[in-house]
């Protein structure tokens, strides 16, 4: 349930954007979700679920996966994350966090540990529409 | 977009009492070694507290304390295992014995992802081992770690104090508190790093002098708690802290 602790930021900093701009009821939050971390969505969605507060009360929560894309430094290779041929503990070092994945993964091209993640690392809070 | 992360670490770390950084300019003057026996001695002492190794390129204090075979158990969070009566987080569980080439952005990211899902609750003390300098870690323990005290560590040699310096320079800037400067391995009388620590105006904490046995008692806290090096930190630790 480490997807639970990330849940608790979304509904934390959800909070803190309402009581900024003035929002009286949060009615739809866009979260996206990168590959990277290989977030279980459902237990994100449970974990959401049970931390409603009066102020999401009828919320709509909408998730978008974002491929991860990863890019040599050395080369400029870019390839696609994939689980498969991942050893199971590495998949889950990843999971809870995703920069370990320069201890394990190498580029396919030169087999450089030096890359950059440019795309879906993490769970991010893409919008949040709400009434004042 | 907005990373959700940033807002949940002061949450995470609000049972905390006291969060003492151990830092220096430098590589090589004994962070880990005093981070770890300081940590223990506070343990002795009967307070709840963590250590955690935020050197995620070259991590030690593991080897200093000899864990292994512990990992954190997921609930809501990570939760620390306990180890030598102290609850331990570093990079080493996920990393294992591989090496981490990390830039910059990614120690940050990395840092941000461990404050962010880790549950400490309530603790007298978190201990942390700095990695050398004044680069990511140290910002980011200034940006987000709210109420982090810092603890400096130098050597007797004037390359080492000079990058001191330029810490206590910094953190005097941001107006981060210093709880003080430990002269570590000294080997001879010299009241020159005291003189200087004073000519900054931020407190000297004490000296330790150089313990040869020390070595012999890597991965045996035992050993470890009844070296002159431990009975130094935890003098500094009983009077200062």
């Amino acid at each position: 349930m480490h997807e639970w602790a990330l849940a608790e930021a979304v509904v934390s900093t959800t909070l803190k954007t309402a009581e900024e701009k003035g929002l009286k009821e949060i009615i739809e939050l866009k979260i996206k979700i990168g590959e990277l971390q290989q977030i279980d969505q459902e237990i994100l969605e449970f974990a959401l679920s049970q931390l409603r507060s009066p102020l999401l009360r009828n919320a709509k929560f909408s998730f978008e996966t974002v491929k991860a894309e990863l890019k040599c430094r050395v080369c400029d290779h870019k390839w696609k994350f994939s689980t498969k041929n991942l050893d199971e503990d590495v998949s889950e070092f990843i999971h809870f966090v995703p920069e370990i994945a320069h201890t394990y993964l190498k580029c396919p091209k030169c087999g450089s540990p030096d890359f950059e993640i440019l795309t879906g690392r993490g769970v991010w809070l893409d919008s949040i529409k709400g009434v004042k | 977009m907005v990373d959700p992360r940033l807002n949940i670490i002061s949450e995470r770390l609000a049972k905390i009492r006291k969060i003492i950084a151990v830092s220096s300019g430098k590589g090589g003057v004994g962070k880990s070694m005093i981070a770890s026996t300081l940590a223990l001695a506070l343990v002795r002492r009967g307070y709840k507290v963590g250590l955690l190794d935020l050197d995620f390129s070259c991590p030690s204090t593991h080897v200093i304390l000899n864990i292994e075979g512990l990992f954190p158990k997921e609930e809501k969070g990570i939760i620390p295992p306990e180890a030598h009566g102290l609850r331990y987080m570093s990079i080493v569980y996920y990393a294992r014995d591989e090496p981490s080439p990390l830039r910059g952005v990614d120690i940050s990211n990395a840092i941000i992802e461990l404050f962010a899902i880790t549950q400490w609750d309530s603790l007298d003390f978190l201990v942390i081992d700095m990695p050398p300098g004044i680069g990511d870690a140290t910002l980011d323990m200034i940006r987000f770690v709210k109420g982090i005290s810092f603890l400096i560590v130098t050597t007797p040699s004037k390359v080492a104090f000079e990058t001191v310096r330029k810490l206590t320079r910094l953190l005097k800037d941001l107006k981060v508190p210093i709880l003080g400067v430990v002269e570590n391995m000294k080997m001879r009388d010299s009241p020159f790093i005291r003189e200087q620590v004073e000519m900054l105006g931020v407190p000297f904490l004490g000296e330790i002098n150089f313990d040869y046995r020390l070595e012999d008692s890597m991965g045996d806290v035992q050993k470890l708690l009844e070296t002159k090096f431990a009975q130094g930190v935890q003098e500094i630790a009983s009077k200062k802290l």
